[in-house]
């Protein structure tokens, strides 16, 4: 009798409790793996190439060259992070009235409506695409990027302030309505408090993820230092282009950890 | 009674002082984006940005109507896109577990050399974004799905890897302590303590990752790592505008089933 026990222990299915499902997932992520594989199709002769200058990449990225093309990287940069404070302020002056709106425990049920439909738009179309089409409208330049930033900051800040908003303590806002104040006087009193530290914090936060989707956008044309790292890797220079990307790095760790101690400060 | 005179007739919230610095530091606000505005438009040429809305109407009317008769075509891409985003998530999380183990306070072996390795590992990949990997890695190891699934793959490792060390960091002592009581070895604390507590994490962060991933596959065909994104570049250079539609409709639809997708797994795991 004693040999029928198993030695090892081991934790019983928790979601598929049926065996013949979990042998049916396996088989099924088996072929799927299989067929993805091999719709992969590598030119092995490109990549044994281009080894040579992934090796140079990474000697790029171990001995950067900040000075060589510094006019080009500090251009680069002061429009980058031009592009992302403006973006952001105007941005978050744009969706707090389309967040209040979105709403639904402020405003009747149209503009909710309206404004959660803004939100939707903003937040489905990716920066990047956003980025091609306003660089074919507003021509090349830091402009586009901050009208792009602008869009995706509206889409963010404005479901996350009305998330917030929806999520009050009603409790204090009945007692300034029961003083018999006016709709404003209700925000004023009662939202504004309640949800201003989070919509600072959110603030911050949007300002240090713009600053990164800056330097992508630059790649299709809208400015910004990701303009420069394209044409650092079309040139082949990997020794500023890794400068790029370390300089990069260091200001989005400056920016997070700054940000996370000025949320921790404010709240 | 005497210190009366010090009480003020009117209750406020904040001191004088406290408002006074709140009003400095909206002023500073205003004047560093006033400055930071002229320095961004220095460059912009205005006759461009006032001819826009001729522009957009322009765009707009070369957009509609979509055609359609283009859509068979996009399949065989769209399946790479697929391909893409998953093989690059399950690359991501293979390569983010080690790292995250090693990140964790209470899971890496030493302290002061691997967890800061690990830890600046996860913020350079999360700092740069997979459309630049995929532009470093196309130009490295040439063009195709492959360079997309890298990038997707090293982009992935950031994300994951710091949610999981997170959720590793936050596992109950008590279970893993349990362990070690019954002289487990450091594999066996991993396997019975660490590993069942983060599973449910590990799985939700995989598929929200997986989640964003195929969002962020659809562009990279742009720099030429394959995928739908390198069907919106060949109409987009050829101007074919009702094309583009048909593309951008369908990454839409795209976006919003894997995101539902994603919802459904998530619901079903936590």
């Amino acid at each position: 009798m004693s040999s029928q026990y198993p030695t090892t222990w081991r934790r019983p299915p928790q979601v598929l409790t049926d065996r013949r499902w979990r042998i049916a997932l396996q088989v099924g992520l088996l072929i799927y793996l299989v067929l993805a594989f091999g719709s992969i199709d590598v030119n092995w002769q490109r990549v044994s190439e281009g080894l040579e200058r992934g090796q140079r990449f990474v000697m790029g990225f171990l001995q950067p060259d900040f000075m060589s093309r510094w006019r080009d990287i500090s251009q680069g940069l002061i429009e980058s992070l031009t592009m992302t404070l403006t973006s952001s302020v105007v941005g978050v002056m744009i969706s707090v009235p389309i967040g209040i709106g979105a709403a639904r425990n402020l405003v009747p049920r149209p503009v909710y409506l309206v404004c959660r439909s803004i939100v939707a738009v903003s937040r489905s179309l990716q920066e990047v695409i956003v980025a091609i089409f306003l660089v074919a409208m507003f021509g090349f330049g830091p402009f586009a990027g901050f009208l792009t930033l602008t869009f995706a900051t509206i889409g963010f800040i404005a479901k996350l302030l009305a998330d917030d908003i929806e999520e009050i303590d009603e409790t204090q806002a009945e007692a300034i309505r029961a003083t018999g104040a006016s709709w404003f006087q209700l925000l004023n009193y009662a939202i504004q408090p309640q949800v201003m530290p989070r919509l600072v914090g959110l603030s911050l936060y949007r300002l240090d993820i713009n600053f990164r989707e800056s330097a992508v956008i630059g790649i299709v044309g809208a400015g910004g230092i990701g303009a420069t790292l394209n044409t650092a890797i079309d040139r082949y220079e990997y020794d500023s282009a890794g400068a790029i990307l370390l300089i990069v790095i260091a200001i989005v760790m400056v920016a997070e950890y700054s940000s996370s101690y000025l949320r921790k400060f404010l709240q | 009674m005497s210190n009366s005179s010090t009480i003020p007739a009117e209750w406020s919230h904040r001191s004088r002082v406290t408002r006074l610095a709140i009003w400095a530091g909206w002023l500073a606000l205003v004047a560093l984006f006033v400055w930071c505005w002229q320095v961004m438009t220095e460059t912009t040429i205005w006759a461009f940005v006032w001819d826009a809305p001729r522009q957009a109407g322009d765009i707009g009317g070369r957009m509609l109507p979509p055609e359609w008769s283009y859509l068979p075509e996009l399949m065989q891409p769209l399946w790479d896109t697929l391909n893409i985003a998953t093989l690059g998530t399950v690359g991501g999380v293979v390569l983010a577990v080690p790292v995250s183990l090693l990140a964790a306070r209470n899971t890496t072996p030493s302290v002061v050399v691997l967890r800061p390795v690990a830890l600046f590992i996860i913020v350079a990949s999360r700092s740069i974004n997979s459309l630049i990997w995929a532009l470093l890695l196309v130009t490295i190891i040439g063009p195709g799905l492959l360079a997309g699934i890298i990038a997707i793959a090293l982009r992935s490792i950031g994300f994951v890897g710091k949610l999981l060390y997170e959720a590793i960091e936050e596992t109950d002592p008590k279970q893993i302590e349990a362990i070690r009581a019954t002289g487990a070895g450091p594999a066996q604390v991993l396997t019975y303590g660490v590993v069942p507590q983060v599973m449910p994490a590990l799985w939700g962060i995989s598929v929200f990752r997986w989640d964003i991933n195929i969002r962020e596959s659809t562009i990279l065909g742009l720099v030429g790592a394959g995928g739908i994104g390198l069907k919106l570049n060949a109409s987009m250079a050829v101007l074919a505008w009702d094309q583009v539609t048909v593309i951008l409709l369908l990454i839409l639809a795209t976006v919003v089933v894997s995101e539902w997708i994603s919802a459904v797994i998530r619901r079903a795991i936590i």
